[in-house]
This record gives structure tokens, C-alpha cells and sequence, in this order.
């Protein structure tokens, strides 16, 4: 092929060329549209097909000028200039193509309004354009079938923006053009209505329609917003900046902003997922558990029933419980007989205090969040190996990737804007690696994909690693330079031969060679992956592997190399940085150095030796010690570990079993259910604070609404309780949370509360007030001693539980577009409670066949731990004998199976795998108050006429 | 021998514009591309290419064989080589016809195509298929070739030229290319989607505004990506100019 890939052709260096337009010399790129040049000379073309970031198609023809010598007009959207050219905007030639242009559509226009800027409207005003002299074509039928987005293409004016937004930004290839002439028309897949189009309702058309034939459904974004506040999506670690509209406290619509992670592009979640914090479940006063109501691990729960187990109580009586019982407590029992859990949801700021809480009010290290249940293993490894457990590379950077591996991740499901980044990498050329035993969306893009078996990732990057050794293909200097331990590392690789391990791994021998060598020989070869990798016994294993195979092919610490840990929550990165860790102290500083201790003493005005030195327990170690009576109150804020933690019957008996359980959260969860004090707190768009995403920029989220009721932000309720534990802390604005953070925390010494407002987000490392910030780092060294990296070896470690004849299947559980984690929030947002209402298993459709079931008939799934039953839907994305099952159902609550193994190094449980059986039948999974779409029925419900 | 690929067309008018038709045997949907870059420079997946129609091709093996003076020595009325005709209508004969190039309607129709259908006068003619205009009776003399039909706001397009008698009217064929053409608009730019459209519908009433026709018709010529939209006005714009007794006083 010799076609100029569109990146290439933008990237040219272009000579600057001199030439009239309207008169004026003007001087331009010769690549560069005349749209462009007259934009910067302030020359006005009016404009409908062309959008900033789309590529220019030139289908509307409004934008047209004249070049002298030219037989007919040129779009100006389209042209480039050459030396000398005589262009004219505003000829009564181009003006009157421009008017009737504008004229036909307009003609077409509906009478109704979709939107409060119709671009053809306000062209037509800006032309002076009076009543159009044609007649109007007749009317099209509106398609109202999708929850989120409207399409009334009587609005519709063929301009293919969000086609254009559909297939080349998000790539998810759904919008099409179909038929010709006046019938031509925008379609949805095969002309599907839209809601039962393979849409994943990214909205990336609505926010790309010109017209509002592409709307946000019922109307919303036909009220004038009050304010519109600049923030930050609440789901995934990507960290898309957004605009929240909002009127009378209520959050309207949702825009895309133009962040350095996302650049206006949004998915379902972010774009449609923000009505949760208006549910009616939303705790708006503190609740007191009954003295009638006994806890216990076994319990169906309905959160419109709180009042059978709790009463209000005001926050003077409900706070004076929560701190007092846990004074009592540790003044009877010691600090360590108290836990803290913290949220990767929260911002860094009431991470930062909460920490901080646990380690000065309750006295130990008692405190972690649920990076121990994604991350936990890679940031293990990655500390050991590279010395920092953050990514080396912005996800952004797959578009300077030759080669980029994904593995054990599945982004377009749970990093669906990141994904964006990576099929237009594809796109424009670079070769995408998917390793992955689910076949995910992404392998559609694949250059290679290998479908290993699930839990023999050790085996096939060992393999791939001797590949890499045998042939010669590491990069020697790189290895000499800068890294310590690689002799072991190829002895140790050495034994894994592709044959030896193609039966393994399932994958041929000359599959592995082939990826290796792609991945070893590229310019810059990009590493990513996700829970695929992390969850496992040998979770810490394969991320090493990972690691290592980075560091002998040298590609780490330049633009389009590197190792990304796909970061799962907003703030999952910023919570871990700021010490919600059980061994490290803000900034990954060791709790049993002794000097870290003293300076966080003398930060914290504490007396010395305050501090433990002993690591404190981690998440599943915490439930352990409940059990055993070691734990006997526990601080949870925003955790839902009775349905995140793997074999949750075990942790609700657990959490049952605690004399005192404080539970700070937005709705009433399967936590909070087994809590002796609720505290209602603030939602995301309720509070501002700062969140630091998989990038590491820390970016800001600011305040759209007010919290319902008697609700209270988090920083607030926090610091109640700290008080109530004998601390004296009094912080007032949330930004002198973030500047004690700073003093304490190196890795962001330089980035000012003020910068934060000014400039929304900043990369760390920024160490001196005023840095640029690092988005690629180990450039020249590596933060391990020496400055050098660690190859560390790995062997194959079996999974704890393997399929056997009582459990001869694999369940492997994870989450799914729509909803997020437990779904405590996602099945209370209408739009995404509606896409996905009801709690299914993704079975292999020739398994389901082999059980005589078809897809929508009940199963049930047992595992030595528990039982669910639940809707199959025939999924062939698994291999045969898996079957995949996301977590946020509470009515198929799917970590009752789950194994709490635990690699030995991270303490992370192996959700990627347990042996099960599954079974046709069973009750249909009863749904209480909340799921099964029960939120868009009330909205519709309640829809004034 | 170098490989010949073969690919067969659905049938779709706007496939005959050549950026089309390259986009259709890349399997993507028959729209034409913008110019520049013009097909030569970027073409068929992106690569220079030269685009020919059938007719070039068949006249090959010929030039080599006989020379070109031997193709030159052909022509008529003072243009040189042969042409292909497909003369449909009310004539005797229709058909594809060899014929000099130059050789004016009335020729073709007396020496090729056995005369008009029996009873029935030359009342106009199409010199150029649905796009290249549509010519009174009386001017039944240009001769018809490359560049000799412009003058009177026509061309010879493909040659495919239709034979109109006193059974017929300019408007009714004006009518039916203007529907043709709304049918076969690929649809992408609006001065040809909505401006077909629009222009059928004006033209059906019995009572044209020809103000507002002359506006759309600068416009589709001037605004239009490829030349379907820019000639889809001729016939409209002949009537107008060659048959005004036709339209209704307005």
C-alpha cells in the first residue's frame, strides 16, 4: 500500500504557502484546509459536515468558496492552498451555494425543536436566510427504541458526523449510511432500530449531531442548564473529563471535556450513568441499627425496607455511636482490633484523611481498599521490579505503539474511552497482540490473537521469553545498563520451550515465536493489561513475566513503550498513592522504615514511636480476623466488600460477626445492611476533591449538586469521626487536605490546589512546584536502588482450585459495560439499568446446548462455597467449559462461588478462577426494589406530558 | 501477460463516475470522492490509477492492428475516428451503432437506425444519456462528439442517445431524468440529494418557478461533489431554454 494513513499526512511537515483569499495575502500550510486558514484570518465560512477532530468528508457543501480558475466551487473543508491561489468566501457566487445549500436542509428541518443549537438554524440566522422557498420532504419516523438517545432523523441532514464519530473515533462501526438519493439515510447496524442495534450508546453521535436528530432520550437536553460544571466521570481509572449540566440540583445531560485522557469522548457509563445519585434509594439521614434486629450473614435484603432493621437518628446521636463504640474499642482492645476501609471511588483527599484516620485514631495499618482485589498483585511486582507501582506510560501513548500487548483485559467493556485510544492506533497502523482466554471486542481488531487457557499465563510468557532469549532478540545494552538479575530470568526461561509449552497454554509454538518476535523486534512495543492478569494465586507471577518482558526487549522509557496496569476505579491509582495500603504510607513509603515513621511523626505533629511498624492486614486477612476475633469494629467508607470480596458468604458472616460496623455510603448496601451505624454520605458529582487516574494525572472533580437530605460529604463525616477518636483536626476548604498531602507526598510536591483549578488535571511525577509533569517515565533510570530494574523469575503455579468431576467447569467473573462493580450505583441509573437489567451468566452456547437449555433459561451455577441462579445468554467469547459471570448482581451475587486463595505476595484472591458446575433450572433470581429497569419505568412514569 | 481481476458492478448509475467505482471495487459503498486528489494521483486503494471506460479498451486491439490513421480516416462533419451509438427512442432500429464520430442525430437515425418508427417525426433528442440534455427537432445537425455539443448546453456523455418524437414532450423527459437522477443520487451531498429531490418536485407541478429552478440549478452545478449532481439540471435547464411553448405561463 502506498495510501497516506490520514496521522501521517496531518503529521507532514507541509512548506508554508502564500495566497489570496478575500483579497488578503495570507500565508498557510499546504496541508492545511483554506476552513482552517480562514478561521485563524477570522473570515467566517459557515460549516456543517465539518467538526474539529472528524475527518473532513466535505458532503454538506456549505462551506464552498470560489478559486479563480476554477469551473465550479471548492469546499473549503476540503481544499488545501497552493502558492498563489485566489480564493474568495464571499463572492455572490459562493454566498449564494452557501444560502441555498443551507436553504435545502433547512427546508427539511422539522417543525419541532431536538435541540437548543441546530447548527443549520443558526447558519440560516448568521445568512440572513428567510423561509425557505422549497417545499419539505415528508416526515421521518423517529426510532425511540434505545433508553438513552432519541433519533428523530426528520432532524437528520446526512452530514455523517456521528458516522464519522461511530466508526473512526470510538470505532465501534454501528452508524452507517444506507440507501441512496433523497432516501438516503443514517442506520443502525442492518437499519435496526437503534436500541436493538450491537450500539453500546457511547453517545459519541449525539455529542457529533449538529441538528438534534441524535438526542439525549426524553427530551433532557432541551432544558436550559442553570450552571454547567466542570468535573470528571465517577466510573473507570481512564479519567474522562465531563460537564455536568445541571438545573434546579438536578444533573441534566452529560458532555464530553476535552481531557487529556478522553478529548470529549465518553462511554455509556460516563455519558448516561449519572442518575443514580437521585435515586430515591439515596440514604438521606444516619440510621441506627434496630436493638431488635440481629445481624446475620445470611440475609436477603431490599433496600426500600431499611426501617426493618434500622431507625433514623440524627447525626449528633448516630456520630457519638460510630466514633464512640470505636474509641471503646481500642482503648479496650488496641488499635489493632479495629480496620479501616477506604474507596478507590473516593477522591485523593478523604483517602489521604482516612488513612490517616486508621493510623493516628485507630493506632495500626489496618487499612485497604479494593486495589486489593484488582491491582494489588501488579503494583507488588512492580515495585519489586521497577520500583513504583504506577504505569511507566499514558494509555494515549498505544498511538505512538508499533506494537501494543494486551493481556488479561478487556477494555472496551471496562475501559471503554481507553479502548477508543487503542482501535484508532490500529487503525492508523500499529499491531495489536491480544492474549486473552475471553475473546474480547478487541480481537476484531487483532493482528495476532491468542486465546491461551485460562491460568497458563506464566507458561506463555515464559515461552515467549525464551523465543526472545533464544534467538537473540533482547536488547542486550538495555539489559546491561540498567537492569540487575536477568541471568536468572534466562535460566529460568530457558526450560520454557514454545513445544514444551504449546499443550499448556494451548497456543502453537509458532504463534509464540511469531509474537515474540513482533513484540521484541518493533520500534516501540506497548504493554497493557487488567484483571486478567492481576487476579490470580500467581497473580504477582504474571505480572513479573510481564515486567520482564518489557525490560529484556528494552521497551520501557521512551514514548510508545512501557508497562500500563489498566487502572480499574477513577481513583484507584490516588487512593493507593495516598496510602489506603496496609504496608506503605502515603506515596508508597514503607510503614517499617523507621525514617519513613519519624516523618510522618514529625508531619503529623505526632509524638515519636505513635506510628506502628507493623504492616497492618489486608482485605481478605481482615475478614480472617474477624473471624477469629482479632478484628471487632470496622470504619467502612463507599466498600461493598459483602458483595466484592470473594466467597462473600464467608465475608457477610464475617461482617455479621463484628461487635461494631460503621458504614459511611450513598445507598443502603449489602455492607451497610449488616452495619450497627449507616452514615448517608455525598455521590461523586456531590463534593470536590481530587482523583488521580491510570495515567497518573490527578485531575479535578468538582461539586455540580447538593447532596439529598440530611446527606454530607465524606471529608465532612471523616473528619466527625476523627474527632470523635480524639483527634484535633480541623480542616476547613478540601484544598488543605491536598496541601498537607503535598508536603507529605514527593511524587507530587509541585502540583498546587490552585494549578488543579486552573489547569484541571496535572501528571505526577511533578516534584517542584512549577514542573511540566511526567507522562513517560524511567526515561534514564529506574526508582530502585542503583536506578537499575529487577528481572525476577516466575514458575508455573496452578490455580488454587481446578475443575474436578464434582466441579468440572471454570468460572472466571469480571464486569460488563454497563455496570460498574457491585452495582450499587450503575443498576440505580436508569439508562444503564435498563441496557442490562437482569443478572446473567455468559455460557458457551454448545455447553448450554450439551444442558438442552437455550439462551434466557435460568441456571445454576454452584461452587464448593455458594450458589446463584441466574439468566445464561449464549456467549461464545469464552472457550468451552467457562463461563464468565460479572459481579454487581446482588440478587446473583456470583462472589458467594468465588475462591478466596490468595496470592502469597499481593494477598489479592484469585477471581479469575474456581471450579463450579452449572446446571439448567432453578428459581428465577427475585429482584427487589432496584434492577430489571425499574428505574426508566418510574422515570418514564413520572415524565411530565 | 499481467493478471486481469474482473469485478462485477450492481448496477448502480453513479458506479459509471470512475472515483465510484473505485470505491466500489474497494467493497465500500459507491460514493465519489472529493478532487483533489484526483484518481490518478490517488486512486484504487490508494494507489495512481488510470481509469478507462470499456469502450477505450475495445478500440485497442483495433488501433493496433489497423493504425491509428486507418481510425482517423473515419469521422464525419469534420471530426475524426469512430464512435460508439446506443440509440434507444422511437426509431426503427435501436441499438448500439458504430458510426463516425461527428455524424449529427438525423444521420444516425436515417442511416443506422432505419428512420423514426412508422408515422411518428423527430420532435427532440437526447444527445448524451439522461444527463447531457435533451435538443429540439431543430437542431438536429451538430454533429455529435467531444466539445461539439457545449455550446448549446449539452454533451455527449456515453452517446447514449434517445430519440424523442411527437409523442412525446421535453417536459415529461425532463420529469423522468429528474426521478431517474433522485433515484440514483448516491446521496452525499446535499446540492444533488436534496437538490433532485427538490428539483422533481418542482418540476411535476404543472406550473414551474423558474426563478427558484435557475437558483438550484447554478447551485447544483456550482456545489455538486461529481457530475451527476452538476448535469443533473441540464434537462430541466434545456426545456427551459429549447421548449418554453411546453411550459405553462407561471
Amino acid at each position: 500500500m502506498n495510501a497516506i494513513t490520514r496521522d501521517e499526512a496531518a503529521a507532514l511537515d507541509a512548506p508554508l504557502v502564500t495566497f489570496e483569499l478575500n483579497g488578503r495575502q495570507v500565508t498557510g500550510k499546504a496541508n492545511e484546509t483554506l476552513i482552517k486558514v480562514a478561521d485563524r484570518e477570522g473570515i467566517n465560512i459557515p460549516r456543517l459536515c465539518y467538526k474539529d477532530g472528524l475527518e473532513t468528508v466535505g458532503n454538506c457543501r456549505v462551506c464552498m468558496v470560489e478559486i479563480a480558475g476554477e469551473r465550479v466551487l471548492a469546499p473549503s473543508c476540503c481544499r488545501t492552498p497552493t502558492a498563489g491561489m485566489k480564493v474568495t468566501t464571499d463572492s455572490e457566487r459562493a454566498l449564494k451555494s452557501q444560502k441555498l445549500v443551507l436553504e435545502l436542509l433547512l427546508s427539511d428541518m422539522p417543525e419541532t425543536a431536538y435541540t437548543r443549537h441546530n447548527e443549520v438554524d443558526e447558519w440560516a440566522k448568521k445568512l440572513n436566510l428567510g423561509k425557505p422557498r422549497f417545499e419539505a420532504r415528508q416526515r421521518v419516523a423517529d426510532d425511540l427504541s434505545h433508553p438513552a438517545i432519541a433519533v428523530n432523523l426528520d432532524a437528520c441532514i446526512q452530514c455523517t458526523r456521528c458516522l464519522r464519530a461511530c466508526r473512526d473515533e470510538q470505532v465501534n462501526d454501528v452508524i452507517g449510511l444506507a440507501f441512496r438519493g433523497d432516501h438516503a439515510k443514517i442506520v443502525f447496524d442492518m437499519d435496526d432500530p437503534m436500541g436493538a442495534s450491537t450500539c453500546v450508546a457511547c453517545g459519541e453521535c449525539v455529542q457529533a449531531c449538529p441538528t438534534g436528530a441524535l438526542m439525549p432520550a426524553r427530551v433532557a437536553a432541551l432544558a436550559v442548564p442553570d450552571k454547567q460544571v466542570e468535573s470528571l466521570c465517577p466510573y473507570c481509572g481512564v479519567g474522562c473529563q465531563l460537564t455536568y449540566n445541571v438545573k434546579n440540583n438536578k444533573i441534566l445531560f452529560v458532555q464530553g471535556r476535552n481531557g487529556p485522557a478522553n478529548r470529549e469522548r465518553l462511554c455509556v457509563k460516563g455519558r448516561y450513568g449519572f442518575d443514580y445519585a437521585a435515586h430515591p434509594h439515596r440514604l438521606t439521614q444516619p440510621l441506627i441499627r434496630r436493638a431488635d434486629a440481629p445481624k446475620s450473614g445470611d440475609f436477603t435484603m431490599d433496600p426500600d425496607r431499611w426501617m426493618d432493621v434500622f431507625r433514623e437518628a440524627s447525626w449528633d446521636e448516630a456520630l457519638a455511636l460510630a466514633g464512640g463504640k470505636l474509641a471503646q474499642i481500642r482503648d479496650q482492645h488496641g488499635g489493632k482490633s479495629l480496620a479501616g476501609f477506604g474507596s478507590a471511588k473516593g477522591s485523593n483527599e478523604e483517602a489521604y484523611l482516612f488513612q490517616k484516620l486508621v493510623r493516628t485514631g485507630f493506632g495500626s495499618n489496618n487499612v485497604d481498599h479494593c486495589t486489593r482485589l484488582c491491582h494489588a498483585s501488579s503494583v507488588v511486582a512492580l515495585l519489586e521490579g521497577i520500583g513504583s507501582g504506577a504505569v511507566s506510560n499514558p494509555l494515549m501513548d498505544v498511538t505512538k505503539a508499533e506494537v501494543v500487548l494486551l493481556i488479561g483485559a478487556n477494555p472496551t467493556v471496562n475501559h471503554p474511552v481507553g479502548a477508543t485510544w487503542i482501535k484508532n492506533a490500529v487503525k492508523n497502523g500499529t499491531k495489536l497482540i491480544v492474549c486473552d482466554p475471553r475473546r474480547s471486542d478487541l480481537q476484531r481488531l487483532a493482528h495476532r490473537f491468542l486465546q491461551f487457557k485460562p491460568d497458563t499465563d506464566v507458561a506463555l510468557l515464559n515461552a515467549i521469553m525464551n523465543v526472545i532469549v533464544t534467538e537473540g532478540l533482547v536488547d542486550q545494552n538495555f539489559i546491561d545498563s540498567r537492569t540487575i538479575g536477568y541471568d536468572e530470568l534466562r535460566k529460568n526461561v530457558e526450560g520454557y520451550e514454545p513445544e514444551a509449552m504449546a499443550p499448556i497454554c494451548g497456543i502453537d509454538a509458532d504463534m509464540i515465536r511469531d509474537v515474540a518476535r513482533i513484540f521484541a523486534t518493533s520500534k516501540a512495543s506497548m504493554i497493557l493489561w487488567g484483571m486478567g492478569v492481576s487476579q490470580h494465586v500467581h497473580g504477582t507471577d504474571n505480572a513479573r513475566c510481564l515486567i520482564a518482558l518489557s525490560l529484556m526487549t528494552g521497551q520501557i522509557g521512551r514514548p510508545g513503550t512501557g508497562l500500563h496496569p489498566l487502572r480499574g476505579q477513577n481513583n484507584v491509582q490516588g487512593a493507593s498513592d495516598a496510602g489506603l495500603i496496609p504496608m506503605m504510607l502515603p506515596d508508597y513509603q514503607p510503614v517499617a522504615s523507621a525514617a519513613v515513621r519519624a516523618r510522618f511523626e514529625t508531619a503529623w505533629q505526632l509524638p515519636a514511636g505513635k506510628l506502628d511498624a507493623q504492616p497492618g492486614l489486608t482485605v481478605v486477612e481482615v475478614m480472617h480476623a474477624i473471624k477469629s476475633g482479632g478484628i471487632r469494629g470496622m470504619y467502612v467508607m463507599g466498600e461493598n466488600p459483602a458483595m466484592s470480596d470473594p466467597d462473600a458468604n464467608h465475608a457477610r458472616e464475617a461482617l455479621a460477626a463484628l461487635e461494631h460496623l460503621v458504614v459511611q455510603d450513598i445507598f443502603l448496601t449489602e455492607t451497610a445492611y449488616l452495619a450497627d451505624v449507616v452514615l448517608p454520605a455525598g455521590a461523586f458529582p456531590e463534593k470536590t476533591g481530587s482523583f488521580t487516574n491510570t495515567d497518573r494525572l490527578v485531575q479535578l472533580g468538582r461539586q455540580a449538586i447538593d447532596p439529598p437530605g440530611d446527606a454530607r460529604q465524606d471529608l465532612w463525616i471523616i473528619q466527625q469521626i476523627a474527632q470523635r477518636l480524639g483527634l484535633d483536626w480541623k480542616y476547613g476548604h478540601v484544598s488543605e487536605v491536598f496541601d498537607e498531602m503535598r508536603h507529605t507526598m514527593p511524587s507530587i510536591a509541585g502540583i498546587t490546589w490552585e494549578r488543579l483549578e486552573r489547569e484541571h488535571s496535572v501528571t505526577y511525577p511533578c516534584v517542584k512546584e512549577g514542573d511540566p509533569g511526567e507522562a513517560v517515565v524511567f526515561t534514564d533510570t529506574f526508582p530502585r536502588e542503583g536506578g537499575r530494574a529487577r528481572f525476577v523469575p516466575a514458575d508455573i503455579i496452578p490455580a488454587d482450585e481446578r475443575p474436578d468431576a464434582d466441579y468440572p467447569m471454570v468460572l472466571i467473573t469480571g464486569r460488563q459495560l454497563e455496570h460498574w462493580h457491585t452495582g450499587s450505583m450503575t443498576r440505580r441509573a436508569s439508562t444503564l439499568d435498563a441496557i442490562e437489567p437482569d443478572p446473567v451468566a455468559l455460557v458457551h452456547p454448545l455447553d448450554l446446548a450439551a444442558m438442552g437449555g437455550r439462551p434466557g433459561d435460568v441456571v445454576t451455577i454452584e461452587s464448593r462455597r455458594g450458589r446463584v441462579e441466574l439468566y445464561a445468554r449464549a456467549d461464545d467469547s469464552s472457550p468451552r467449559g467457562a463461563v464468565f459471570v460479572p459481579f454487581c448482581y446482588y440478587e446473583a451475587a456470583i462472589n458467594r462461588l468465588t475462591n478466596a486463595a490468595l496470592d502469597p505476595f499481593a494477598k489479592i484472591p484469585e477471581f479469575k478462577y474456581c471450579a463450579i458446575r452449572v446446571f439448567l433450572g432453578g428459581e428465577a433470581p427475585a429482584q427487589g426494589s432496584y434492577g430489571g429497569g425499574q428505574a426508566l419505568h418510574r422515570l418514564q412514569a413520572t415524565r411530565p406530558a | 501477460m499481467p493478471e486481469i481481476i474482473l469485478r462485477r458492478g450492481a448496477g448502480a448509475y453513479i458506479c459509471g463516475e470512475e472515483s465510484a467505482m473505485i470505491e466500489s471495487i474497494e467493497g465500500k459503498r459507491g460514493m465519489p470522492r472529493l478532487r483533489p486528489p484526483y484518481v490518478a494521483q490517488v486512486g484504487l486503494f490508494g494507489r495512481p490509477t488510470l481509469a478507462h471506460n470499456f469502450e477505450t479498451l475495445f478500440w485497442v486491439r483495433e488501433l493496433i492492428e489497423k493504425g491509428g490513421a486507418w481510425f482517423a480516416s473515419h469521422g464525419r462533419n469534420g471530426r475524426r475516428g469512430l464512435r460508439s451509438f446506443s440509440v434507444s427512442g422511437r426509431v426503427r432500429h435501436p441499438g448500439v451503432k458504430q458510426a463516425p464520430a461527428g455524424i449529427s442525430v438525423q444521420e444516425l437515425i436515417d442511416e443506422y437506425c432505419g428512420g423514426m418508427l412508422p408515422g411518428q417525426t423527430l420532435y427532440a433528442y437526447l444527445p448524451g444519456g439522461a444527463s447531457g440534455g435533451i435538443l429540439p427537432a431543430s437542431m438536429n445537425t451538430i454533429p455529435l462528439d467531444f466539445d461539439t455539443l457545449q455550446p448549446y448546453g449539452c454533451f455527449i456523455g456515453s452517446a447514449a442517445v434517445i430519440v424523442l418524437s411527437n409523442h412525446d414532450s421535453a417536459v415529461g423527459a425532463a420529469r423522468n431524468m429528474m426521478r431517474f437522477f433522485k433515484d440514483e443520487s448516491c446521496g452525499q451531498c446535499t446540492p444533488c440529494r436534496n437538490g433532485t429531490a427538490k428539483a422533481s418536485a418542482l418540476i411535476a407541478k404543472p406550473s414551474w418557478d423558474l426563478e427558484l429552478l435557475a437558483d438550484l440549478s447554478t447551485v447544483m452545478r456550482d456545489a455538486s461533489i461529481c457530475g451527476l449532481g452538476q448535469a443533473a439540471p441540464n434537462p430541466v435547464d434545456c426545456v427551459v431554454k429549447y421548449f418554453p411553448h411546453e411550459l405553462e405561463p407561471s
